[in-house]
C-alpha cells in the first residue's frame, strides 16, 4: 500500500505468520490505519454499501440456486411454486436477491455521479475509474441474466429484444449478426438452451465482479480517496485513520440503508418488479410492452430514440463506451464541481437528463406528452436527452475544462476542515 | 393550495380528455383487509372467497401453485387440518398406476381416487386446447398469481369480476360471444359475468351482494398470490425494528468518535486527529460507543 505500514505483530504466532504471509498487515494497512481524508462526506459510503450489497447478492443467489431448475419448463415452476411456497424462507430470499438487485444499481448510479461530481477520474485515478466503469458493465450483463431467470414473459422477451439487437450487424454483413444471435440463444430461438447458460453465466459473472472489485480497492487505496475539495493530501492532518472513523461512519449509514432496502423487501416486494413477469413465459404471447428493469431504462430510450437499428445499437454502446474514456475527455486541472461553477450546473443537467431517458424509456414506443393541442412525442425528448448525454461528454468537458473560471481552491484539507468548525 | 390545484385538475381534465375506448379503465380502488406494513387476510373473507372459488371460479380456473394442506397453513384461511383433509377428499384426482399397471377402467375412463393434503387442486381442464374447445377459443388463466400478475393488483381483479353489467358506450362494438367491461384491455372480454346477486350462499350469514361476493374472492386469490404477505409483514416489524436500533447505537458511537464526548454537547469540538488532539485517537475510550 502506498502509505508506510504501521503493523506490529504481538505475538509469537502472527510474527512467524507476518514472514510468511503478511495478511494481518494487509488488512490492517488497507482497513485500519489507511490513512483517509478527514472530509468525507455522506456521498462517499456508498462504495462500501456496494461492496456489502455484493455478498447479499452472492449469499442470495447462491442459496437460491440450490433450489432453482435452469430449464424451460420447470424454472417458472421452480421460482414461484417451489421458491416461493415451499422452501422455507424462499420468499424472503427470492424478494432480498430481486430487490437487492435494485438497490445495487441505485447505491452504483450514487456511487458513479459522485465520482463525476467531485472529478474522482481523474490523474491519478483513472485506472480505478476504468475498472469502475467495468464493473458497471459486468452488473448490467449480470442483471439482465438474473432477470431471464424465473422464465416470466419479460424475462423470456426481454431476453429476446436484447439478443435481437446483435441481429443489427445484419445491416453490415449480412447474416453475420444472425449467426451470431443464434450463437447466443444456442438455437434457433429463445429456449432452454439460452436459460442454460444464462444461468451458468450468472453464476459466473458476480465472481468475476468480485475479482474486478479487488482491483478496484488496490487501485483505491495508491493514490488514496479523492475528496469533495478535490485536493490531494498533504499531510497526516488531512486525513484520519480508516477505522474507527469511517467504519462507523459507513457502518451507520449501511444500516440506513439497509433499512429503505428492507423496508422494500418487506413491504413492497413487487415496486422495482413487472406484473407481467408473474406470468410463465410463453413464446406465442408477446406482451404489448416490453420495457427493460429500471435501471436499464435510459440506455432503452436512447437504443429506440434512433430510427435505424444499427445506429441505435451503436449508439447505446457508444453512451456505455464514451464512460472508459471519461478521465481524457475532461481537460479541467481543478477535479471537484466545488470550485467549478459552469461544470457545476452542467452535472446538474446531466443528472436531469438520465432522469428524463429513464423516464422516457419507461413510456410506450409512441408515448407523447399533450399540451392542449398540442402534442411532443417523447421519442424527440429520447433524442434531445441522447444528444445532450453525448454533448456533455464529448463536447462540453473538453471545452469547459479549458474555459471555465474556477474558484480557488483551499490550501489544504485540514485548513478547509478547521475553517467550518470542525465538519 | 396545492390540492386545491388538483382538485381543479381533476374536474377539468376529463372534460378535455375524449374517453378512448381502446383503452381500459383504471381499476377501482378498493380497502383490502391486507393493505399497509400492519395488514393480514380477513379470515372470514379467505373463508368465503375460497367458496366461491370452488363453486364459480374452478369450472373454468385452475389454481395449480395451490395445495390442500396450504388451507390449513399459518396466514391461510384458516381451516383445521381435518376440515382441508375433508376439502382434500371432495376432489378426485387422476389415480397413480394401480396393482395391473392401468390408469383406466374398462369403459376407459380415467381412473381416480380423492384427493389428499399433499395434493394441488385439479384443472378443470385436461390441457390447454380442452380448455380452449370449452371456451369459445378464449384460455381462462390460471389463478395461482394472478393478482401479481396483473397491473393494480387486487383493485384490478375486483373490478373485472364486478365490471360487468354496464352499457357499452355508443359506436363501441361488442364482439360475438364476448362481454363488454371497461376496465379489461380492449374492453371485449371472453369471461361472462361470473358473479351474481345469490351465487352462493355463505354459511357465516354473509349477504352474497356482488360487492361482498367478489371481496372475498380476491382476498382468496391475493392469499394464493402471495401466501407469506402476513408471516413478511410480520418478520418486517421485527428486522425494521432491529435495523432501527443498531442505528440509534451506530449514530451515538458515530458522534462521540467523531466530534468527542456527547455529554460536552455545545462546545465545538476539533476534529480528533488534528495536531492538538492527536493522542486522542487511539485512546480506547474515544473508541467505544456512546
Amino acid at each position: 500500500m502506498a502509505h508506510q505500514s504501521s503493523y506490529v505483530p504481538k505475538t509469537g504466532f502472527t510474527r512467524w505468520l507476518d514472514q510468511r504471509l503478511p495478511i494481518i498487515r494487509l488488512v490492517n494497512d488497507s482497513f485500519v490505519t489507511y490513512p483517509t481524508p478527514r472530509n468525507l462526506n455522506f456521498w462517499y459510503v456508498f462504495g462500501g454499501i456496494l461492496a456489502v450489497m455484493l455478498v447479499v447478492q452472492i449469499v442470495s443467489g447462491i442459496v437460491l440456486s440450490m433450489h432453482y431448475v435452469p430449464n424451460a419448463d420447470l424454472a417458472f415452476g421452480s421460482v414461484e411454486q417451489r421458491i416461493m411456497r415451499e422452501v422455507n424462507y424462499g420468499w424472503l430470499l427470492r424478494y432480498i436477491h430481486a430487490n437487492g438487485a435494485s438497490m445495487f444499481f441505485l447505491a452504483v448510479y450514487v456511487h458513479i455521479f459522485r465520482g463525476l461530481y467531485y472529478g474522482s477520474y481523474k490523474a491519478p485515478r483513472e485506472i480505478l475509474w476504468i475498472l469502475g466503469v467495468f464493473i458497471y458493465l459486468l452488473m448490467m450483463a449480470t442483471a439482465f441474466f438474473g432477470y431471464v431467470l424465473p422464465w416470466g414473459q419479460m424475462s423470456f422477451w426481454g431476453a429476446t429484444v436484447i439478443t435481437s439487437l446483435f441481429s443489427a450487424i445484419d445491416q453490415v454483413i449480412p447474416n453475420l449478426g444472425t449467426a451470431i444471435t443464434h450463437w447466443l440463444w444456442g438455437d434457433f430461438a429463445v429456449g432452454d438452451a439460452t436459460l442454460n447458460r444464462f444461468f451458468s453465466l450468472h453464476y459466473l459473472l458476480p465472481f468475476v465482479i468480485a475479482g474486478v472489485v479487488g482491483l478496484h480497492i488496490w487501485a483505491l487505496h495508491v493514490p488514496g480517496n479523492n475528496n469533495p475539495l478535490g485536493i490531494d493530501v498533504k499531510g497526516p492532518q488531512d486525513t484520519v485513520p480508516f477505522h474507527p472513523f469511517y467504519t462507523v461512519k459507513d457502518g451507520f449509514y449501511m444500516v440506513l440503508f439497509f433499512i429503505v432496502f428492507l423496508g422494500f423487501v418487506f413491504y413492497a416486494p413487487n415496486f422495482f418488479g413487472n406484473p407481467d413477469n408473474y406470468i410463465q413465459a410463453n413464446p406465442l404471447v408477446t406482451p404489448p410492452d416490453i420495457v427493460p428493469e429500471w435501471y436499464l431504462l435510459p440506455f432503452y430510450a436512447m437504443l429506440r430514440a434512433i430510427p435505424s437499428k444499427l445506429i441505435g445499437v451503436l449508439v447505446l454502446v457508444g453512451s456505455l463506451l464514451t464512460l472508459l474514456v471519461v478521465p481524457w475527455l475532461d481537460t479541467s486541472k481543478v477535479r471537484s464541481c466545488r470550485f467549478r461553477p459552469l461544470m457545476k450546473q452542467l452535472f446538474w443537467v446531466f443528472v436531469a437528463d438520465c432522469l428524463l431517458l429513464g423516464y422516457v424509456g419507461s413510456q410506450t414506443a409512441d408515448a407523447a406528452w399533450h399540451f392542449g393541442e398540442a402534442e411532443l412525442p417523447l421519442v424527440w425528448l429520447a433524442r434531445l436527452g441522447t444528444l445532450y448525454y453525448f454533448g456533455f461528454f464529448w463536447v462540453l468537458m473538453p471545452w469547459i475544462g479549458k474555459k471555465e473560471v474556477t474558484r480557488p481552491l483551499p490550501e489544504s484539507i485540514a485548513q478547509s476542515v478547521l475553517a467550518k468548525g470542525g465538519h | 393550495m396545492k390540492r386545491s390545484l388538483l382538485a381543479l385538475l381533476a374536474l377539468t381534465v376529463p372534460a378535455f380528455a375524449a374517453e378512448d375506448l381502446t383503452q381500459p379503465l383504471a381499476p377501482q380502488k378498493q380497502a383490502w383487509s391486507f393493505d399497509g406494513v400492519t395488514g393480514a387476510y380477513d379470515r372470514g373473507a379467505l373463508q368465503r372467497g375460497f367458496q366461491i372459488y370452488k363453486e364459480v371460479c374452478a369450472a373454468c380456473h385452475s389454481l395449480n401453485m395451490v395445495a390442500f394442506h396450504d388451507l390449513a397453513a399459518p396466514g391461510g384461511p384458516g381451516f383445521t387440518e381435518a376440515q382441508a383433509k375433508v376439502i382434500a377428499a371432495s376432489y378426485k384426482i387422476p389415480a397413480e398406476p394401480n396393482d395391473r399397471g392401468e390408469i383406466f377402467d374398462e369403459k376407459g375412463n380415467r381412473l381416480t381416487r380423492p384427493g389428499i393434503l399433499a395434493d394441488h387442486f385439479p384443472p378443470p381442464f385436461a390441457n390447454e386446447q380442452a380448455a380452449r374447445a370449452s371456451n369459445g377459443g378464449a384460455l381462462p388463466p390460471d389463478l395461482s398469481l394472478i393478482v401479481k400478475a396483473r397491473q393494480g393488483g387486487p383493485d384490478y381483479v375486483y373490478s373485472i369480476i364486478t365490471g360487468f353489467n354496464q352499457k357499452p358506450p355508443r359506436g363501441f362494438a361488442v364482439q360475438e360471444g364476448k362481454y363488454y367491461n371497461p376496465y379489461f384491455a380492449g374492453r371485449n372480454i371472453s369471461m361472462p359475468p361470473p358473479l351474481n346477486q345469490g351465487s352462493v350462499t355463505f354459511s357465516d350469514g354473509t349477504p352474497p351482494t356482488v360487492a361482498n361476493e367478489a371481496k372475498a374472492v380476491v382476498t382468496f386469490l391475493s392469499w394464493a398470490s402471495e401466501p407469506q404477505l402476513e408471516a413478511r409483514h410480520r418478520l418486517g416489524m421485527q428486522v425494521l425494528a432491529f435495523l432501527v436500533l443498531v442505528a440509534g447505537l451506530l449514530f451515538l458511537s458515530y458522534r462521540k468518535i467523531w466530534h468527542g464526548k456527547p455529554e460536552d454537547e455545545g462546545v465545538a469540538h476539533d476534529l480528533p486527529g488534528s495536531p492538538t488532539e492527536k493522542a486522542e485517537v487511539g485512546d480506547p475510550d474515544t473508541l467505544s460507543g456512546g
